[in-house]
């Protein structure tokens, strides 16, 4: 107490108050800095190094591209790069010392071969290598119409095309019975947490290639939970949400899910590892097409909604798959596709929560179970059926 | 070249026909076909006509600071350490004090490599800059015949070394663990390697301390070469022997040079980064090529201590050469080659001449492509 009071902090200023552990904290670093209590701990270490290739191009015939970023805690300084295990003369801009979370390019002349794989090695001034092995080498889109054309109609194809055709069952779905509505509502959820998962693992496989201070698997999840926690707060008011609202919500889910998608078909066909391109495209429009039933499912009790709502849902469902397919193919960041994805992720955690108050309360309406052996049923199915169809677009 | 045209043609046009397989399966869904033309042009550009060759191509990029490393690749091809020579009594003592030493040397332009090396007071690069200056390869010690070598060797490096001669010794001499003092000589420690020089040839010496494979690669390493004693045959022989005599006068008509092949694992998975001769990555270079008179007989010290690959190679363009395994026969062992290998620790001598070439620069290099391509290559500037 009479510390307390000899110091009297209640006589200081309060924004001294505020500042004071600052100021102490600043003179601590400074000390630290200065006396090197860890001297002991600190022999002659080697830095700790971490080049990240976010992306390698082949903008032309005998050129190749690579986009490296530092994700260490050390400056690193690039001095040989090695393509195929020999050494080739390049080019680094802007320079060949990076500093952390600096990204530079380099260029390289180097006769590659069409459809061939190569590695291509930096080797740091330590001597460190960092290695990125390039599947299949193919000349890389330039950003040009005929290239975002086709970049958008592949987005339109595992977008936008399965969404519309899934809604074509609507008039179907509307003349069956009511308890076989409730199962279509089951149905959505199932496949809804298909995609929860499939998205949330496609974030966590992307992270691995974060550079390590950016903390890829972190932000899978924060991400995930911050857009599920905004998406809920910004449908928090009070009442029964309409269901035009509620399929509104899955479509701006499953929207934010063929982002993801479109990403991976974008980056899929940029650097040449869909080989099988055709194949690949058609496996998603199978695949996507029971998300045109989900979105669907909330708005079959009521009447009939205009045409035109059914289309700027399934633009708002399957759009987002054209710009996912333009960013994945023109500019990837494993960063940025990580931080989609999870933010997908979260979107659809929060239809899968709207979608299940609906059909709990259209259950205690009847006084039935919400787990009946039907819906239960329904939502195996809902999975079974992404399960299957994915054996179409997973390698 | 119409060959290869057509051919990488016929590659595009299959592609094409699979992608046009694959999208009849969706046909009639509008928009597939732009999709389609869109990737089929995309596959026409990528047909090379001809893939352009840029000026820049293999090799590495920037400059050596030779200085900084304190040897030269162009010295140490040329700098045979004799040590000192003493007359005691009946025999003739030849005399080196040579250090193991830390230091870090580039390897490669803007590549450093953590080495142990060997130094020694009388290598060239040490009488440049007056104290010894660790290097790698090791002084090329060189003596002759029946000579009695006295090595000192001071560990003045952070962990145990030896110097493991390859010659005709006793085990006590042999540096090698558990043979006595000389097998184990701790930092700051030091020991005297005696023995005569025996047999002539060219050999080498390194570090035999465990693990091996660390020691060698490390940089602890050199060639060790004894000359033949002229006195010692007669006819023709005696010729060849006094032109490998470094005092006679016959010797001093050709062209010696030590190359030592080694290799660094400058990332320490067990497997080479950097290949060479004497160190340095393309230190022989098309931009440093090693001049040479056409007339000239050219005697090459060839020595492999390439660690983690178990054999290593030399190949002349456009020329053949005799070839004298180990050095320990006066007369060739392999007449008219144009390449050799030799597994780790195999050394030979090579002897050829370009009398009758245009200039103009002759290559040579290790015929393991991929070495080749990681630094071990070079040219000769072959001069009139």
């Amino acid at each position: 107490m009479a510390t307390t009071r000899l110091l009297a902090f209640d006589r200081w200023p309060r924004w001294l108050l505020a500042v004071m552990p600052l100021a102490l904290l600043a003179a601590l670093i400074v000390a630290f800095f200065v006396l090197d209590p860890l001297a002991f701990f600190t022999g002659n270490f080697p830095p700790l190094e971490e080049l990240s290739v976010q992306r390698v191009r082949f903008p032309a015939n005998g050129q190749i591209e690579l986009e490296v970023i530092n994700g260490g805690p050390d400056p690193v300084t690039v001095a040989q790069v090695l393509v195929d295990e020999a050494y080739w003369q390049y080019e680094i801009t802007p320079d060949n010392t990076l500093d952390r979370l600096e990204r530079a390019t380099v260029s390289l002349p180097y006769p590659w071969v069409d459809g061939e794989p190569l590695a291509i090695t930096l080797i740091s001034a330590t001597g460190i290598t960092f290695t990125e092995e390039v599947e299949v080498a193919v000349r890389s889109p330039d950003t040009g119409g005929p290239t975002l054309l086709a970049y958008a109609l592949l987005g339109i194809y595992v977008g936008v095309i399965p969404v519309i055709l899934g809604m074509l069952w609507f008039p179907f779905m509307r003349r069956v019975d009511r308890r076989w509505m409730n199962a279509i509502l089951a149905l959505t959820v199932g496949l809804l947490v298909f995609l929860f998962v499939d998205t949330l693992l496609e974030a966590l496989e992307l992270a691995a290639e974060v550079p390590g201070v950016l903390q890829g698997v972190p932000v899978v999840f924060f991400g995930t939970l911050l857009s599920l926690g905004v998406l809920l707060a910004v449908g928090g008011r009070r009442g029964e949400r309409s269901p035009l609202e509620v399929a509104t919500l899955i479509a701006l889910g499953i929207g934010l899910h063929n982002l993801g998608e479109g990403l991976a078909i974008g980056a899929a066909f940029a650097t040449g590892a869909a080989a099988l391109g055709s194949f690949l495209v058609v496996g998603f429009t199978l695949h996507n097409i029971t998300e045109g039933v989900g979105i669907a499912a909330p708005l079959l009790r009521n009447e009939r909604p205009p045409l035109t709502t059914f289309f700027l849902l399934a633009l708002l469902a399957g759009g987002p798959a054209i710009l996912g397919t333009w960013i994945g193919g023109l500019a990837f960041s494993p960063f940025l596709a990580t931080l989609f994805l999870s933010v997908g992720a979260g979107a659809i955690l929060q239809v899968i929560w709207e979608v299940s108050k609906l059909l709990g309360r259209a259950a205690n309406r009847r006084d039935e179970p919400v787990l009946s052996w039907l819906n239960l049923g329904a939502l195996a199915a809902g999975i079974a059926v992404m399960y299957l169809t994915a054996f179409l677009v997973k390698f | 070249m119409n060959d290869k045209t057509d051919l990488t043609q016929s590659g595009g046009i299959s592609r094409r026909h699979f992608l046009k397989g694959g999208v009849a399966g969706v046909a009639g869904v509008a928009g597939l076909a732009g999709l389609y033309n869109a990737r089929a042009s995309q596959t026409e550009n990528t047909v090379p006509a001809q893939v352009k060759h840029d000026e820049r191509g293999l090799g590495t990029v920037g400059k050596v600071d030779h200085a900084a490393n304190g040897f030269h690749p162009d010295e140490l091809l040329y700098d045979f350490d004799y040590g000192e020579l003493l007359e005691e009594g009946e025999r003739t003592v030849r005399r080196w004090r040579i250090w193991a030493l830390d230091r870090e040397f580039e390897v490669a332009p803007g590549v450093h490599f953590p080495g142990w090396v060997y130094g020694s007071e009388t290598s060239a690069a040490s009488r440049r800059r007056g104290g010894v200056v660790g290097q790698c390869p090791g002084p090329s010690l060189r003596c002759v015949e029946g000579e009695w070598l006295q090595i000192e060797f001071i560990n003045a490096s952070s962990h145990p070394h030896t110097i493991h001669f390859h010659g005709i010794h006793h085990a006590r001499m042999d540096g090698v663990p558990a043979t006595g003092a000389g097998g184990n000589v701790l930092p700051g420690e030091s020991f005297t390697y005696e023995f005569e020089a025996d047999p002539f040839g060219c050999h080498l010496y390194h570090c035999h301390s465990l693990p091996l494979k660390r020691h060698i690669h490390k940089g602890l390493y050199g060639a060790f070469i004894v000359d033949p004693d002229p006195g010692k045959v007669g006819g023709d022989l005696q010729t060849v022997a006094r032109s490998r005599h470094h005092q006679s006068p016959e010797n001093a008509e050709v062209n010696e040079m030590v190359m030592v092949m080694n290799g660094f694992d400058t990332n320490f998975d067990g497997d080479n980064e950097i290949y060479a001769v004497n160190s340095i990555a393309f230190a022989y270079g098309q931009h440093s090529p090693i001049p040479i008179r056409a007339d000239q007989l050219q005697r090459i010290y060839l020595v492999n201590v390439t660690e983690f690959d178990p054999i290593n190679s030399f190949h002349l363009h456009a020329n053949f050469f005799h070839y004298y395994d180990h050095g320990t026969t006066l007369e060739p062992t392999l007449k008219t080659v144009d390449t050799i290998m030799q597994c780790q620790a195999q050394r030979g001598i090579l002897e050829f001449s370009f009398r009758g070439f245009e200039p103009g620069l002759y290559m040579f290099h290790a015929h393991q492509s991929e070495f080749a391509e990681l630094g071990w290559m070079g040219f000769f500037q072959v001069e009139v």
